[in-house]
Formats: C-alpha cells, structure tokens, sequence
C-alpha cells in the first residue's frame, strides 16, 4: 500500500504528463503482478464492489474522532470528498501496515457477507494502522472514484514503454468488460490470445473541436461531412453470434435497447460498428431527454419501447467479417459499412450520410440548418483516414454551431469536489417570471480561477440562507449561460430542460433587471 | 452595563480606556498584536506593540515616532484599565492583549499557534473571562505535524530537485512563515536566495538581533547557473508573477497550512505542498481555549460560525465576532488582500 501511495501522490502532484508517465513506469517496474492489475483497473474506472455503506463510515470516523455528526458533515462540504475527510479526522495511527494492495483488496471484497460489527473492527482497524494518505486511498477503495488525471491514453503509453509494446495494441487490451478478478495481468497484456474476450470494444476516435475557418483544412476533395447527432455513442459488436452494445464510457449497455439486440442479431457475424443511438418514433427524432429515460433503466417496459424507440446512426466500421479493419482508410470502411446497412435494410439502422458539398462556404451554409435537423453541427473528415485511438488531431473535426446562450442571475451557490473543493463552483441561475425568479439551470464550469475565488469571497459575504452545503444569496450578479439544447420539461420548476449547460462570462455590466425572463427562454424550444 | 471592549465597525474597541486593538478604520490610538499588514494598518494617530514589533511596524508603515514598543509582560494602565502583551508564537514579536478593569479580564488573541517554531516567542496561555479567538483553520481535518518532520520534507525535495538540475522555489508570507522556514532548511545542501520582500525584512530582523540563517538576495546580477541546485524563498505574489520565470528549470514548493487538502494542493499550479502554517490548528485551538479558563470566547475570522457553534455544545457561551482580519488565507496572498470590509 505504502508504494502505490507514493504513485498516487506523484501523479497526483503533477500535471505533467511525462512526469506521470515515468511513475507509472517506475511503479510497475517494482509491482507484483495483482498490484499492478488493480492499479490498473482502479485508474481505469473498475473497482470492487462495495461492502460497506458510506453512512456506517462517516458514523465509525465520527466515532473514532470524537467529533459531532455535524461537524463531520460541515467538515466534508468544505473538503469536498469524503474518502479524504475520513482520513484528516482520523486521529493518528498508532500501527503501521505492511499489507500490499492486493491484499487490502482481498480483505475489503471479504467484507461482503460479514456482519455490522465485524466490518467496524475490520475498517477501524485498518485506519489504525494506514498513515494519512494511505487512508485515504483505503477509504477511496471502498467509496471508489479515482479522480487523478490518469487518462486511458496515459495509462496505454506507460504500459507500452514498460512492456514494450505498440500502445495501439495496448489501448486495446485495456478495452471492454475485465476485471482483476476475472484476469490476470498476463492475459490482459502479455498473452497472445487478445480475442479470448469476444466482448472486447475498440477504442473510440475522438475528435477535437475545430477552432479556425474549415477553409485552413486544404481542399474539400479530401475530406467528408457528416451531421453530428447529439445522442449516446456507442459500439455494437456482434461476434459468435452474440451481440454486445458499449457506450464511450466502456459500459456494457447491451440489455438496456432488446429492439438494437434484435436488428444486431441480423449483422454479419464480426462486425463492430460505430454509431450514435438516437431516440427516433416514426421518422421524427425526440429529444435527448427521451433517450436519457432509456439509459436509466435496467429493465425497459413495454410503454417505453414504445414511447422512446431507438436507433443506430452508423458511423464507420472498425471490424469486418472478423478482421481489425481501422488502418484501412476512411472511403474503404465506409464502403464496407455501406454495403452492410444496405444489406441490413433495417429500420434500427440508418446510414450517417455524407452531406454532398463542393465549397467550404457552401458547408458554412448549410451548417446553419444544424438545429432545426437537430444536429450539433458537422463531423469532418479526411478521406483516407485511418481510424485512430483516442483523441487526436488532423484526420477528424468537429465543427459544431454556437451554442444558445441566455443572462441568468445567480440565485444559488455549493462548494465544488476535487480539484474545486472549498471554492463555490456549483452556481444554480434563474430568469425572471414578471417580478419573480424562476431557477432553471445548474452550470459548474466556464469560470477561470480568480473569478472562482472572486464569487466565494462574494458568496460567504452575502450568503442569506443555508440549505445544507448550499448557500442562497442576494440576486446580485448576471452570468451569461451557454448550452447546446433546449426541451420542455415536467420534472423542472422552469419547465424547461437544458443540454450541457455551462457559464459563458460574467456579466459585471448588467443590472439583474436586464437579465433575460421565462418567455426568452422558451421561445428558444423548437 | 458596558462591556470592557466591544467591536465597534472599526476594531476591538476599549471604550473606558479609547483605544482599539487591531483597527481596520482610522482611530487615534491603536494597540497593535502584530505586523501583519491586516492586523497593524496604516493611518493611526498612535500605535503601540511590542519592542520585537516596533522594526516591523516602522518597516511597513514608515519611519514614524508614532510607533511605541512595550515589553511582554510589562503593565500599562490607561484610565484605569490594566493592559500587558503576551507571546502569541505566531509570528516574531506577535502578542495576545491582555486587558483588566476591576473583576473583568479580556484576553485578544491575534493570531496564534501552540508549537514553538525557534523564533516567534512561544505561545503562553493567559487566564481570563473572555477570549476573542482566530478560527482560520477552526474545523477537525486541520492537523499539524510537527515542524522537524516538515523541514525533513522540504530538505529532501531540495535535495531531489538539486541531484536533477533544478532550482527549488518555495513560497512563504514574507514575515514570519519565510524566516521560520529559512531556519529549517539544511545549508549543507546549498545557497538560499530570497526576494526582495523577503531579504528587506530579514535584514531588519537581523539588525535586532533575531538568528535568521544567511540568505542572499536574488537580484537581477544572477543567472541560472548560480540558482541551480539552490533554494529561492519567495512571497507567494511573486510565484504568480514574471519574477519566477527567471529560474528557469525550476520546481514550486507551497508552505502553507491550506496544503492539507489535496483540492488546494491540485489547484495551485505548484509540484509540492508543504502543510506549515503560523496558525493553531484544530487541537491548539481546542487546547489554547480550554487553558485560558474562559467561559466566554468570541470567535472572529476562518470558520467562525462552524467553530463557534462547536464550542456551544461544548459548554461555553461562543459567539461570531465580524472582524476585517483575514488570517492565512487560501486564495490571496499578503500583497494582495481583498478588503473584506467592503
């Protein structure tokens, strides 16, 4: 535990990549296999179940601290991850702990099926025996979320550097449905049998945002357009006659849409295809809203297949007839995909078209239909791209519209986690309904450091009335909101809905009286 | 009844003897805890503070008769009221304010810390009513190591930073927090090279007689060969500015209490925190309060309202005071205060 504490601080400690890089190296090179494969996992999202609830740890640290409830509570707000605040209140320890990681591991999963009290002595017994900083990251194996910075693209080059491997190949092994203890660190990495796992995804392209005119790209004879569908990216594999559907995140959502399982029984057996999943009834595409219904449920009644029915918009093909097809160009795998949505001839699954253009300026045109066809805009891409892992530049762009953008006036403020703790980052915004404010939308990110500092500094002095971690204060100050979508909404006081909504600027020019009403804003729902 | 001091918008307030102790307003006669730009402010008819202050204060205010020193301990009675100066620990010659008329005892104290840093005098608990308290780092996540472990952290990372090349750059609070940490580096590692800031008020402690080790001022007639491997102290202002840039190859160090909480430490674009603060953390408070015997305890700047509502439950009669002071702050540095007051 001490030597994967010592990484954690490294890496937490720096944000320069290669610095980050080398830990890892340096760690693996002195790891035992199981540490580094739950170091791996845990970078990557996957850690053990929990066995014991966060109320019974925030009661025992309370306990062993000899604070008030309270005042555990209070002390968490401002710091913002419980995991860290259990293990600043923790008196210090009086043992030491040789345990390695696997084995902390071992002992926290054991907890499963033990009773209350025996989980107290086991937990209070360990934050006896782990110094400050490796209680927290025992506490965090429990609570998971290792937010660090660890990004799959930095985790994949450090194990190629170590293993000397392609990090393409190694980007891939990391993919899909593992977990320590249903691997080992030879068969993720080393062994040759990569397909053993037939669910495994491929890394997604991701694209940058184009920051320029499209006319800097060169001649338009080397690239294509697609729209770009605001809905969930995802996978679908079908391989031994078994279908899998992978979200961006590397959830396995396949039960979640039976009628995508259905129409992906018919595929060609191997194939992986990328596409977007869009709500679609009838020919007319619904909101993200009705796509979200679909996401949050395990089980999918009848009513809502048929209310929020959905649909694959094919994107490329990384796999064909059982063959890793992504260095082949852009042109050929479209050929192959075309071929296979046409053979398919089913309604669950729709061609991205390439929009037809001969000049940029026709593009930037056409490009201002985006929101009434219920796009975000075009994909761009060069024709004889390979399809790479990852986000990188040059091959594929984004090329989105501006997004709306509305005054709201801060009504509510919450201290952020993380990297946020103990400053207010959480605002809530409202327009004004005649005389009243109508609270519409949260937006977290947009601020730069100082003018986070500024608000909390502004925000402790007027605060009129504390709810909890949230503070109501003086309708004071007008921000401007940008985001990419607006629905109707029965769940929100404002009855409006709004897509990725963030802070565009502080408008210290406007008076509250000249921030935008109710009506400004549903007039902007089409 | 009047009460023997009071906050009155402009300070704490002795209305039977007229003076204020740390004002933030313009007053006549200001008693003064110590020479942090938030507790000793310009423009008072008089001030009065320890002999150990006295350089400090006419080094930031300006060469001026009106600064008087007293000795700890020594009695000064105005009016009737007994006032004497104590030692706070938190910075050199900073004092708690002792303040007695007939059976009532009043005790300030500025700020403060428990431990002894080897050159503030050390912390000494005064007995009294009512103690008006700091709370900057008043919740139960703040605790402090002692400070040879901390100094064992920050030679070690020099020692790092030199076997790879690289200068070490840290920041401190000019007064106090930079002659404390100076003092706990090894100069067996190399030179230490400071601020402008920082090099004027050693200087001036030095010409009264504090031990601070030898410093050497990092003017522009240096290059970066003559950094590398040394250590720089600066305020925290000037890692933010042009100024750093000029070492180069270097890596940032952070010596602040604020460094406990690993959202602080990620957030400021340094390599390293160091958890050192020149304030009482949760158990000195705990500790300072119980020992003066007070019952009544006025709770002023950090976490006022948690501390305070803590110390109800157990058993005192605490209350928030409203004050301008600021303490060690997470998000400003000393050269760049946001008045509160406002």
């Amino acid at each position: 535990m001490k030597h994967f504490a010592q990484l954690f601080r490294q890496v937490d400690e720096t944000n320069k990549t290669n610095e980050k890089v080398a830990a890892l190296i340096a760690y693996f090179e002195k790891a035992s296999d199981e540490d580094k494969l739950w170091t791996i996992a845990l970078f990557s999202h996957r850690r053990p179940k929990r066995t014991v609830n966060t109320t019974l740890l925030r009661t025992w640290a309370s306990e062993i601290s000899g604070i008030p409830a309270w005042l555990f509570e209070e002390s968490y707000h401002i710091v913002g991850d419980l995991a860290e605040t259990i293990s600043l209140v923790l008196p210090l320890p009086t043992k030491q702990s040789v345990l390695s990681l696997n084995e902390w591991i071992l002992s926290i999963m054991n907890l499963k099926d033990k009773e209350e009290h025996e989980k107290r002595s086991f937990i209070i017994e360990a934050w006896n025996s782990l110094e400050t900083a490796e209680r927290f990251l025992f506490n965090k194996l429990i609570t998971g979320g290792f937010r660090i910075g660890i990004s799959q693209k930095l985790m994949s080059r450090a194990l190629a550097r170590y293993l000397k491997k392609e990090e393409n190949e190694i980007a891939h092994r990391l993919m899909g449905d593992w977990s320590p203890t249903t691997t080992t660190f030879s068969d993720l990495l080393l062994n040759e049998h990569i397909s053993a796992d037939i669910s495994r995804p491929y890394p997604f392209y991701l694209a940058y945002a184009l920051e320029t005119e499209p006319a800097t790209l060169g001649s338009t004879q080397n690239w294509a357009a697609e729209w770009k569908w605001d809905g969930i990216r995802s996978q679908c594999i079908k391989r031994d006659n078994e279908v899998f559907i992978w979200s961006r995140g590397e959830d396995l959502i396949t039960n979640r849409f039976p009628e995508l399982i259905e129409m992906a029984q018919r595929l060609p057996d191997g194939v992986a295809i990328d596409g977007e999943i869009l709500a679609v009834k009838e020919g007319t595409l619904l909101g993200f809203q009705a796509l979200q219904k679909r996401i949050g449920r395990k089980t999918v009644g009848k009513k809502l297949l048929q209310d929020n029915p959905v649909i694959i918009r094919a994107y490329d093909l990384m796999e064909y007839e059982g063959k890793d097809i992504r260095e082949l160009s852009y042109l050929k795998r479209r050929g192959y995909l075309k071929k296979i949505v046409h053979q398919m001839d089913h309604f669950s699954l729709i061609l991205s078209e390439n929009v037809p253009f001969s000049s940029w300026a026709e593009l930037t045109n056409l490009r201002k239909k985006s929101r009434d066809l219920g796009t975000e805009g075009f994909m761009l891409k060069q024709l004889d791209s390979p399809y790479l892992s990852g986000r990188k530049k040059g091959d594929w762009w984004k090329w989105k519209v501006d997004p709306y953008t509305i005054d709201g006036i801060l009504i509510y403020a919450q201290r952020g986690h993380g990297r946020r703790s103990n400053l207010y980052s959480d605002f809530t915004f409202a327009v004004w309904d005649e005389d009243r404010l109508v609270p519409f939308t949260k937006a977290y990110s947009g601020l730069t450091d100082a003018e986070f500092k500024e608000i909390t500094a502004w925000v402790k002095k007027n605060t009129v009335e504390r709810f909890g971690p949230v503070s109501s204060v003086k309708p004071m100050h007008v921000f401007e909101l940008a985001f990419e979508g607006i629905q109707k909404s029965t769940r929100h006081k404002s009855g409006v809905a709004l897509r990725f909504p963030r802070i565009k600027r502080w408008r210290k020019d406007k008076p509250i009286q000249e921030a935008n009403t109710l009506s400004d804003l549903k007039s902007l729902i089409r | 009844m009047e009460r023997l001091l009071t906050f009155d918008g402009k300070g704490i307030y002795c209305p039977r003897a007229d003076v204020h102790i740390d004002p933030w307003e313009k007053v006549p006669k200001a008693l003064i805890t110590h020479g942090h730009s938030d507790h000793a402010r310009w423009g008072m008819g008089a001030y009065l503070c320890t002999h150990e202050s006295v350089p400090i204060l006419q080094h930031r205010l300006g060469k001026t008769n009106r600064i008087q020193g007293i000795a700890f301990g020594e009695n000064l009675f105005i009016n009737g009221v007994k006032f004497s100066f104590h030692p706070a620990g938190h910075v050199i010659g900073s004092a708690q304010i002792r303040v007695e008329y007939k059976d009532e005892i009043w005790v300030v104290s500025g700020d403060y810390k428990l431990a002894n840093d080897g050159i503030s005098k050390a912390f000494e608990p005064v007995k009294c009513h009512t103690f008006i308290t700091e709370s900057t780092f008043g919740l139960p996540v703040y605790k402090w190591q002692n400070q040879t472990a901390i100094f064992d952290k920050v030679n070690t990372w020099w020692r790092k930073n030199q076997a790879e090349g690289r200068v070490s750059v840290i920041t401190a609070y000019s007064l106090g927090k930079a002659q404390r940490l100076i003092n706990g580096l090894d100069p067996s590692i190399g030179k230490i090279y400071t601020h402008g800031a920082i090099e004027n008020t050693n200087s001036i402690l030095r010409e009264h007689n504090h031990f601070i080790q030898d410093t050497q001022f990092a003017t522009a007639s240096y290059n970066f060969k003559d950094y590398q491997g040394n250590m720089v102290v600066c305020p925290p202002s000037a890692a933010n500015s042009n100024w750093v840039k000029k070492f180069k190859d270097f890596r940032l160090g952070i010596a602040s209490g604020w460094m406990q909480m690993r959202g602080a430490r990620r957030r400021r674009a340094a390599d390293i925190g160091f958890i050192l603060s020149d304030h009482a953390d949760w158990n000195g408070l705990n500790t300072a309060i119980e020992a003066t015997g007070a019952n009544e305890i006025y709770v002023t700047h950090g976490f006022s309202r948690i501390y305070s509502q803590y110390l109800r439950e157990q058993g005192y009669d605490a209350k928030i005071v409203e004050t301008a002071f600021e303490g060690e702050r997470l998000d400003s540095t000393e050269e760049e205060k946001i008045d509160q007051t406002t």
